[in-house]
């Protein structure tokens, strides 16, 4: 642990809670643009989560103290999810707490808090969202954690920073196994941020929402709050897909000019990112949500044959 | 550089082979299906080619450009003038849900992998490992020809298993002689045309592309 | 004094507590403010001899007990007196609880059920100190008695009748299997102590019979699929804190039982058990956590749940056996270590949810999902201990469960060292087996307290419901309380199970799991974890978030009714009920089950809509072998003539065939 690293470390943390709105503007406005709309402008997200944080929080009057503090614990978990993840160097003092498979496991406790607070009202709209969410939880998961493992058998690591530094800073090799884990965590992205091809971000249509529907008794700071949670969910999915498959540019162990210059690499890895989300959205269209399964099922075969074509090929 | 990256694209490959493999598996539309398949032509191209520029083996070259022209423009654009003339771009319909045939699929990757894993010993390439990857991808796509009732997937499937074969001879052993290549692209341009034949004749009969229908031939 | 003789003494402490009972057996207050409390005491007390039983060496005695020649034997090593610990620090609290549970005019008189519920601990004690197979047979039927009195101690119920009688079928099944076991395991010997045993050097074949029989019979107990059966019927039926104790500590036995004779009496296992024992534990915890998710019963659900967590462990166990076949000592030291771990984790959050739905079940009267919801209003002290088991079961960190199933993962992802290819490849997918298993218990248990607690009461009689009394939230609360400590400290716990992989495996990763801080098992560079950083790091993150909220905006709220669309008439029956809940689980997994579905058409004055869901096992096994039993006691009943010559004559010619063949 270095004077870098904690430098590092702290720089993630606001970065990721500071950028995941931007991010999430970014999103839309190339969505916007693709499909020939006038776009609202990068810096919505902002305004939106300043104006929700201004407003009266209406509350159910069954409405009970695990609903008023699961955004907080929500928030807390995703942002904590966004300081493991390497995004500018490799060297985070957090890095030894956590390993890939508690990352997952923090995702997935924000999902059981997000899930129960929407049970919280007891209204139809918020069971039958926690309902789809767990679904496509259970299902997107475990495709994660295989993803994960298949990059921790290349690494022979768990350690998110190990995996890193296996990947980036050592001899160029080529992993086909990382093609379909590749290809298993762009699905799972998609399905775990409320995407298209199993959730529209853009509608409040009743029939085919998950994560709208779980929040919709939600209203003022509580709001902001979630919606800020699942800005950075998007942005943590992200840095994991760059860490993982694109991980060049992220600074080894104290190495102050590696950090300055991590950061215009991690910026215009983002934006590549991020058009190229909207660019899949774009271009699929959204399942029946009996489908969802089919299409998780399909992400977590894929990361187990990632497995696999590891043993196989590089083993 | 070529020769330190060589054999690890023709790992690369082989795995996108494989997931071309179970992407077509795991695909409900034709039209996807073909173009699935033009895809896995291509990768067999660039392997090919890959292969020749390793072994400095001219007549890769040739087996390469014969790959480009026909499975990668020739048999696509039959199968895309076929569809077109049956009028089909509906949906597949697959016989077993598509979860549980990706699930028997993994299996017969394993099994196919360990089978291969003997002869593949013998075998003095560096991307040896390879031969078991292509034998899978032969074994998925003769499942596909099983899980699908229709026609044209069928042909599509048999067509991917010849993709299969010919990945093993090219990538895992580094080429067979000419002359056979030659004859199995042959084979597979005549087998193409023969199943074009058959689906037509199909559709005559029983007005429908459902092989399932086939089952009126039995006797009783 | 040696901890051999204080655990013996605690256990004949447990027995005359019992036997007190009986002193005044209507007597609740008897039972309630003295026995229990003192019952309570006793298991605290176990706990803590136990835990200094771990790290001494190995002792043993015998007992002036049993017939003569056949002494009982007793001995207590750093394996027994691991399952010691769990049975009493988890008997403490379940104990607590039950002063509180006992109510007047319940099922059996209170002296009753106080004797069965501490001869039911008393046996399970002596099973884990028995040191020859009689004296463990004794123990372990005993076990299934008592047990059995307390499942069918509200025997008024034909279906709680009907579960007893299968428990006791399936226990007595598996004793007769437990007891072939031994019996191969003697070599011809005739002597049945284990210490004969472990001297015995068994050849391969009589071996692999000793290991297969020890498996389906302590997998009886334990509820391995296919012998899971009875496990969802007797826990609904027992009162809470007895499908508690049989939940946690039970099933605990079996699988005590399961290590014993294979790494101990028999030693060096052969790999491939390993494989049968992975592929049991798998299909296990597979189809428990789908059956859990479509129960609408909430013990129920609990008791599949149950079939899933033994299955986690069976996975964990073959995966020790997997690689102790292959002498790969550290990593089964791991694998070893991530089983234990999770019995014990088992044993804390699964007592605590079945004490909790017991709470609930005592305060509604009430056992089905789809009468329940919204208590967290009206029992906020069991509904916040819940939280904790639901997330704990969940696997989610920081608590217990998550630590026990990342050891497990680690070991997982250490396989592609193992020699033997077809291994290699399909080890990967069982640790995908394993993360969808975890991930389901997520869906399971966010239906479980959703549902129980959250949303709006779906009977109008729920909102006047009180919480639970003293005894039993200190119950709770000292469960609650194991669960947050033993995930928060990982590296102390590990080093209790130090002794157990010494002496199983001859590795221990106990000593290189990491300073105090960082649980590392292997190196740290590989895995580490540090759940107490974990968790402070988190806390601050929310505390920190909740200030500046609070700091920067105001802090206003109002008080409405919940959005209704426009549609004012909303109520409580509106919400999702458990089957639905449930239903997506239903949709994926369909082949699984056996499903009638009655649904009502459009004309019907009366809509009527039901749906049954079946476990399909029991049409393909278990009602053939009925069937077949049937025909050949049909078969057998030619012998029954009602008159007492033929009966005498039978019997004499019986006699005279011993006396031919014996000669």
């Amino acid at each position: 642990m270095s004077a870098a690293g904690i430098a590092a470390q702290f720089a993630e943390l606001a970065l990721a809670v500071l950028l995941a709105p931007l991010l999430t503007g970014w999103v839309n406005q190339c969505r916007a643009w693709l499909q020939n709309k006038s776009a609202p402008g990068i810096l919505q997200p902002y305004r939106v989560l300043a104006k929700l944080f201004q407003k009266e929080v209406i509350l159910a009057h069954n409405a009970s103290p695990l609903f008023r503090s699961a955004p907080y614990l929500i928030f807390g978990s995703l942002a904590l999810s966004a300081a493991i993840v390497p995004t500018l160097g490799t060297d985070l003092p957090l890095n030894e707490a956590a390993d890939a498979i508690a990352l997952v496991g923090l995702l997935a406790l924000a999902r059981l808090f997000i899930a129960l607070a929407a049970m919280d009202v007891g209204t139809a709209f918020g069971t039958l969202g926690a309902r789809r969410e767990m679904m496509v939880g259970f299902l997107a998961e475990p495709a994660l954690l295989m993803v994960f493992f298949t990059a921790s058998l290349i690494s022979h690591s768990t350690s998110l920073s190990t995996i890193v530094a296996a990947i980036a800073h050592r001899e160029l090799v080529i992993y086909p196994s990382m093609a379909f884990a590749g290809v298993a965590f762009v699905m799972v992205s998609l399905a775990e941020n409320a995407r298209i091809p199993i959730d529209n971000p853009a509608t409040h249509l009743e029939l085919t929402m998950i994560h709208e529907a779980m929040v919709l008794e939600y209203s003022g700071r509580h709001l902001a709050l979630i919606e800020w949670a699942a800005s950075l969910k998007l942005f943590v999915h992200m840095c994991i897909g760059l860490a993982l498959f694109f991980p060049f540019g992220i600074a080894g162990g104290g190495d102050w000019l590696g950090l300055v210059l991590a950061l215009p690499a991690l910026a215009a890895k983002l934006a590549v990112g991020g058009a190229a989300l909207a660019l899949i959205e774009m271009l699929s269209a959204k399942m029946r949500i009996f489908r969802a399964p089919e299409f998780l099922g399909t992400a977590f075969l894929l990361a187990v044959l990632a497995m696999l074509v590891h043993v196989m090929l590089e083993g | 550089m070529l020769q330190h990256f060589g054999p690890q694209v023709i790992n690369l490959l082989a795995a996108v082979l494989l997931l071309l493999a179970f992407a077509m598996l795991s695909q409900r539309r034709i039209l996807s299906l073909i173009n699935l398949f033009a895809a896995q032509g291509f990768v067999l191209f660039l392997s090919t080619a890959l292969v020749a520029a390793l072994t400095d083996q001219k007549h890769l070259y040739v087996s390469a450009a014969v790959t480009l022209v026909l499975k990668v423009t020739l048999l696509p654009w039959i199968l895309h003038r076929l569809i077109r003339r049956l009028n089909v771009k509906w949906d597949v319909e697959t016989l077993i849900n598509i979860p549980t045939t990706m699930l028997v699929g993994i299996l017969l990757v394993i099994l196919a992998f360990n089978l291969a894993a003997p002869i593949s010993q013998l075998a003095g390439t560096v991307t040896r490992s390879t031969l078991g990857i292509a034998l899978a991808s032969m074994l998925l796509s003769f499942m596909m020809m099983i899980t699908r009732s229709k026609a044209v997937p069928q042909v599509i499937g048999f067509l991917s298993m010849e993709n299969g074969l010919f990945f093993a001879a090219t990538a895992a052993v580094y080429g067979m002689p000419m002359v056979v290549e030659l004859g199995v692209a042959l084979d597979v341009l005549v087998a193409a045309l023969i199943l074009g034949i058959f689906i037509f004749e199909i559709r005559e009969r029983f007005d429908t592309l459902d092989t399932r229908h086939l089952e009126k031939l039995k006797e009783h | 004094m040696p901890s051999l003789d204080a655990t013996l003494l605690l256990i004949a402490a447990w027995l005359a507590i019992g036997l007190a009972g009986m002193l005044a057996p209507r007597s609740l207050r008897l039972a309630s403010r003295v026995l229990f409390p003192g019952g309570a005491v006793a298991g605290l007390a176990l706990a803590a001899v136990a835990l200094q039983a771990i790290f001494g060496s190995p002792a043993s005695r015998v007992l002036p007990l049993g017939l003569p020649d056949l002494p009982f034997h007793a001995r207590i090593d750093a394996l027994s007196a691991f399952f010691l610990l769990l049975l009493g620090a988890v008997a403490a609290g379940i104990s607590t609880f039950a002063c509180g549970y006992l109510r007047a005019g319940e099922g059996q008189p209170p002296g009753l059920q106080c004797l069965c519920y501490h001869a039911f601990l008393a046996s399970m004690a002596a099973v884990l100190v028995a040191d020859d197979a009689y004296f463990f047979m004794v123990a372990w039927e005993t076990m299934a008695l008592s047990s059995f009195f307390l499942v069918t101690s509200d025997h008024r119920h034909a279906e709680i009748r009907r579960a007893g009688y299968l428990y006791l079928l399936i226990a007595h099944l598996g004793a007769i299997s437990i007891l072939l076991c031994f019996g191969a395991l003697q070599a011809g010997t005739g002597d049945y102590t284990f210490d004969a045993m472990r001297r015995i050097e068994q050849p391969a074949g009589w071996a692999t019979v000793a290991f297969l029989l020890a498996l389906a019979g302590f997998g009886a107990k334990a509820g391995v699929v296919p012998l899971h059966v009875w496990l969802p019927e007797a826990h609904p039926a027992a009162p809470s804190p007895v499908s508690a104790l049989m939940s946690a500590v039970m099933l605990k036995t079996a699988v005590y039982g399961m290590l014993r004779v294979t790494l101990d009496l028999i030693g060096l296992p052969l790999w491939w058990w390993g494989v049968i024992a992975l592929a049991a534990g798998l299909v296990s915890a597979l189809f428990g956590i789908v059956f859990a998710a479509v129960q609408t019963d909430m013990k129920r659900l609990l008791a599949y749940s149950s079939i899933e967590n033994i299955g986690l462990i069976m996975s964990g166990f073959g995966l020790t056996l997997l690689f102790r076949g292959f002498s790969m000592g550290t990593l089964a030291a791991l694998a070893l270590t991530a089983t234990l771990y999770h019995c014990l984790n088992h044993a804390f959050f699964k007592s605590l949810l079945f004490l909790s739905a017991g709470s609930v079940l005592h305060a509604t009267r009430e056992r089905s999902l789809d009468r329940l919801g919204g208590l967290i209003q009206r029992m906020p002290w069991v509904a916040w201990c819940a939280l904790v088991g639901t997330v704990a079961i969940a696997g989610l960190p920081p608590l217990n469960g998550f630590v026990s199933e990342w050891l497990l993962l680690q070991a997982f992802l250490f396989t592609p060292g193992l020699p033997h290819a077809y291994m290699n490849m399909l080890v990967p997918i069982a640790a995908a087996a394993i993360a969808l298993a975890a991930a389901l218990s997520g869906y399971v248990m966010v239906k479980f307290y959703g549902v129980i607690f959250l949303g709006q009461p779906r009977e109008a009689r729920l909102s006047e419901t009180h919480d639970a009394g003293p005894w039993e939230r200190t119950g709770l609360l000292w469960l609650a309380a194991g669960c947050v400590a033993l995930g928060l400290a990982p590296v102390t716990v590990i080093s209790l199970l130090d002794p157990i992989t010494r002496s199983a495996t001859g590795y221990g990763i106990g000593s290189h799991a990491g300073s105090w801080l960082f649980l590392a098992p292997i190196e740290p560079q590989r895995a580490s974890y540090s759940p107490l950083l974990f968790f402070v790091v988190a806390t601050l993150l929310v505390v920190v978030t909740w200030l500046s909220v609070r700091v920067f905006y105001h802090g206003r709220v109002r008080r409405s009714g919940p959005w209704d669309c426009g549609f004012p008439h909303l109520d409580a029956r509106m919400q999702d009920t458990a089957e639905g809940f449930g239903q997506p689980v239903r949709h994926i997994f369909e082949p699984f089950f056996r499903v009638t579905l009655e649904t009502p058409s459009p004309l019907d004055s009366r809509p009527r809509y039901r749906d049954l869901v079946e476990d399909r096992l029991w049409y393909w096994l278990y009602l053939p072998v009925a069937r077949a039993v049937e025909r050949v006691t049909v078969l057998v009943t030619v012998l029954q003539r009602g008159r007492i010559s033929v009966y005498l004559m039978y019997s004499f010619a019986t006699l005279l065939l011993l006396l031919l063949f014996v000669r």
